[in-house]
């Protein structure tokens, strides 16, 4: 059954943003000028360009040493200007006709060369560039940037599908379903409104599980699944399951992938809870922090056994959509000391709408 | 119902109090069709050996995922019961050993149980052959959490990681606690092999846990050749390394001392 719907998913992912989204606005093709990924890419880009410029024009290491300080001079403080600027009107720019954006991106940097050119006239730089020649070097620039970011988010749309089948596959132990049942079976006939709710919950569990997780949702959302997906755990571990919540000073707006959080309280429930027949806490922290998320989830840790391999891998498989997602500005660690798991994320704070 | 004399007794082991009440309703309806009484119910292996010494069962719906001892295990402890009951696995999930179940006739149960299925394993289980220790022991992947000892018609269960040492003695192995010795029926380099990541063999016929080694020294003899001796917590006794066993000082001594 799992296959035949992850097939369908597939077949329904690809065709869909073709006909619907691309047509309209270009969410992709353009960077997210505020990312720091993005941020770090260009800077890295342009240092690269300007070394193989610098190498060009010079027949020694020492040369091009001489000509690339001289170009840097120029290229450096265009980069940063162009940055902050870009930053500025991100939002705007992606409201924007991909083909326009792009125009619109070159005039800003051909207007900003312009200016840090006449500005640094009066300063010596060896051997510097004319007006034309500078306009001509940055168009090509800006030009090669966007292609590569383009060329980027088209390599990792499908890489984006690809993340989303394969957290239907690494999510959800199948021993978890059927246990469930079988504690809802258990109430059918004692206490049937605690099992119609109970199956209620199920139901929305099982519904974001089959969906097209691609799009982040609100972190309230994911909250509430969690907390449902807690509620079915706690109807069969009854005592041993206790859950510490501490989020009065969560982000509820904050967008999120979806399924981050459950997966790892599945395992927190699966190695820290189950294990034992004492009854243990799993703590959930989360709170923002300036232009951040923090979440800090903790489990007892009990040295037993060998089902790390499940753990690895929801663990890899969330790595990965952060990656796909934020880029360098979310961060997975983990540690493990005195008896406690600890899994503790940090994102950017962004609001639906961006 | 003229079927068996006698009404069929019944155990529930399972760790999640709302599995025991499913199954529970469900020996209820199969109740009517023949006779069967609920001895008790256990959340653990232990409350099961527990359970047991009072009152002998004849058959017992076990869940292999348990915390701290899981079915297969508890099943190998059972067989040293003077009579042992019937088992009837119960899991959620197809582990490896629902293969191995099939394989050995082995009778289990998935989750949720259907009421066909259970009523046709209770009515079959007087005439299965009843579980063998080799079978249980060739599914079971892991080491055993607890060595079982019987005694006075009772089974003791040692946890492994309070054992000290065990040794070899002519007939049975020693099995040695803070508390006490215990005699094992099992053979020595059995033992060595589903405990080597927890036992050491420092002699011919002595294992010792690593956890409870606190260090090595050089005991001069009468005159002869000066000996290792290992020195465990809680115990007075010094135990010695024989000459072929004298690497495992250099191996373990760096991380003892």
């Amino acid at each position: 059954m799992t296959t035949l719907s992850a097939c369908s998913g597939v077949i329904f992912g690809l065709n869909q943003p073709m006909a619907s989204i691309n047509q309209n606005r270009h969410p992709n093709l353009l960077p997210n000028f505020r990312n720091l990924g993005v941020m770090l890419r260009v800077l890295v880009i342009v240092i690269a360009m300007t070394v193989v410029a610098a190498a060009l024009k010079s027949s020694n290491w020492y040369a091009t040493l001489n000509q690339w300080l001289g170009i840097s001079a120029l290229a450096q403080p265009i980069v940063i200007l162009s940055l902050l600027l870009l930053g500025v009107a991100d939002r705007w720019l992606h409201k924007l006709d991909y083909p326009f954006a792009v125009a619109v991106i070159v005039a800003v940097e051909l207007g900003i060369v312009t200016m840090v050119v006449t500005a640094t006239s009066s300063v010596f730089i060896p051997d510097a560039p004319g007006l034309a020649r500078s306009w001509f070097f940055t168009a090509v620039a800006t030009l090669l940037v966007l292609a590569y970011f383009n060329l980027r988010s088209r390599m990792l749309s499908p890489a984006l599908t690809e993340a989303r089948l394969q957290a239907l596959q690494a999510r959800i132990r199948p021993h978890f379903l059927f246990n469930s049942i079988n504690a809802v079976l258990s109430l059918v006939r004692n206490e049937p409104r605690r099992a119609e709710t109970a199956l209620e919950d199920l139901a929305d569990l099982f519904r974001v599980l089959m969906a097209d997780n691609r799009d982040l949702v609100p972190l309230e959302r994911e909250v509430e699944l969690c907390r449902q997906y807690l509620g079915l755990e706690a109807l069969r571990l009854g005592d041993r399951l206790r859950v510490d919540w501490q989020v009065e000073k969560m982000p509820g707006d904050a967008m999120v992938p979806p399924l981050l959080l459950q997966p790892l309280l599945e395992n927190a429930v699966y190695h820290g809870i189950e294990p034992s027949m004492e009854p243990g806490v799993i703590s959930i922290h989360i709170f923002s922090d300036r232009d951040r998320v923090q979440m800090s989830l903790r489990n007892p840790y009990r040295q037993q056994g060998s089902h790390h391999i499940g753990n690895k891998m929801a663990l890899a498989n969330i790595r990965e959509r952060l990656s796909l997602h934020f880029d360098a500005e979310a961060r997975l660690q983990t540690r493990s000391s005195d008896g406690q798991y600890e899994v503790r994320i940090t994102l950017p704070y962004v609001k639906e709408g961006k | 119902m003229s079927k068996h004399p006698q009404s069929l007794r019944v155990v529930i082991v399972d760790d999640e109090a709302p599995a025991r009440s499913r199954i529970r309703d469900l020996l209820e309806d199969c109740a009517g069709s023949f006779p069967l009484e609920l001895l008790g119910e256990a959340a653990s292996g232990r409350e099961l050996l527990e359970l047991l010494e009072e009152t002998p069962a004849d058959v017992v719906l076990l869940d292999i995922r348990m915390p701290e001892m899981d079915g297969l295990e508890v099943a190998q402890h059972m067989l040293k019961l003077p009579e042992p009951p019937s088992v009837i696995f119960t899991t959620a999930y197809n582990d490896h050993a629902l293969k191995a179940f099939e394989l050995h006739a082995v009778d289990y149960l998935l989750k949720p149980i259907r009421l066909r299925r259970l009523h046709d394993a209770l009515t079959r289980v007087r005439a299965i052959t009843p579980l063998r220790l080799d079978v249980l022991q060739q599914i079971t992947p892991d080491a055993r959490t607890h060595l079982s000892v019987q005694e006075r018609g009772r089974v003791v269960l040692i946890p492994v990681t309070e054992i000290l040492y065990l040794r070899a003695e002519l007939k049975y192995v020693t099995v040695r606690t803070k508390a006490r010795e215990h005699l094992l029926e099992e053979s020595l380099s059995k033992l060595e092999q589903e405990f080597s990541a927890q036992f050491v063999r420092i002699h011919r016929s002595c294992l010792v846990a690593k956890a409870h080694i606190i260090g090595f020294d050089k005991e001069g003899g009468d005159g002869g050749e000066a000996r290792w001796v290992v020195t465990l917590a809680g115990l007075d006794e010094k135990l010695p390394v024989s000459r072929r066993q004298q690497h495992i000082v250099k191996e373990l001594g760096r991380n003892v001392l």
